[in-house]
């Protein structure tokens, strides 16, 4: 597994730059837009991605309610916070796109206001996991992050039922796209997907060595006599 | 131009961001384990 990492990483970064060439160079210039246009290959790909992973975010709270599975709340935890990386993605190439087009930076239209909805919630999912010291933590934060996973259709979905200032579905709901340009959003999506899956499993694999860590070290003051155990601890909040 | 350059560089520093908040959690964690090995060791 750790001379596959770099073959991944390297041939991760080398799609990447090849997917900016593409969305740069190859793809063509949009009549009305212009360049600007070409934030579409960054945003929508970062928009499917953040969807993606709070989907195996959901699927993944749903098992470790279940089994109360170790590994899937890792998972869980993995993807709400890579996804939550990808949403800001979202919510800050929006507005600069916006901007040029429809003269202002932000408008609470539904799609937008339902993304920065969605992004509070996984944020406060993240922050619960961080500061709750409670054994119940990964019970509640699962529990959250089902309620959190029914923001995304409405997300998604949001633009084909209602009439939004963000622009309709360019994929399927009767958009249009020019192949070339389909091409390159596609190759964009797939790089920043291998880009994802990648930090997902530097991440998981993260969690596990800290988590390990952290038993081995509770196991070890409980262990110790107990003029050396307030000595430990004194170190770990040191540390 | 200058929005398209500006979305293309928010997108990788925040990305940069997040690998950086995961290599100083991986520095920590490997200086937490050379303590407790240290401490094993004495």
């Amino acid at each position: 597994m750790k001379r596959v990492f770099p073959i991944l990483a390297v041939l991760t970064a080398a799609l990447l730059s090849y997917a900016l060439y593409e969305a740069l160079v190859v793809a063509p210039t949009e009549l009305t837009m212009g360049d600007v246009q070409r934030i579409f290959y960054y945003h929508v790909p970062s928009a499917w991605t953040a969807f993606i992973l709070f989907s195996i975010n959901f699927v993944a709270s749903v098992v470790y309610l279940i089994r109360r599975s170790n590994k899937a709340d890792i998972v869980a935890l993995v993807t709400a916070e890579v996804g939550v990386v990808f949403c800001t993605v979202v919510l800050v190439t929006g507005p600069i796109w916006a901007r040029p087009v429809w003269g202002i930076w932000w408008t609470w239209d539904l799609r937008l206001t339902l993304t920065l909805v969605l992004w509070l919630i996984y944020v406060s999912y993240l922050v619960l996991r961080r500061f709750s010291s409670s054994g119940q933590t990964p019970l509640l934060a699962a529990v959250l992050a089902i309620f959190g996973a029914l923001d995304v259709p409405l997300v998604y979905f949001s633009i084909w039922f209602f009439r939004t200032q963000h622009p309709q579905p360019v994929i399927g709901g009767g958009g249009f796209i020019d192949p070339l340009m389909l091409h390159v959003l596609l190759i964009n999506w797939l790089a920043f997907s291998c880009f994802a899956a990648l930090v997902c499993w530097s991440r998981y694999r993260l969690e596990v060595l800290q988590r390990e860590v952290d038993e081995t070290l509770a196991l070890e003051a409980l262990l110790e006599p107990r003029g050396s155990q307030t000595r430990t601890s004194q170190t770990w909040r040191a540390g | 131009m200058s929005y398209l350059y500006a979305a293309y560089i928010a997108t990788w520093a925040i990305h940069v961001a997040y690998l950086g908040t995961l290599l100083r959690r991986y520095i920590r964690l490997r200086n937490e384990i050379a303590e407790f090995k240290g401490r094993e060791e004495r």
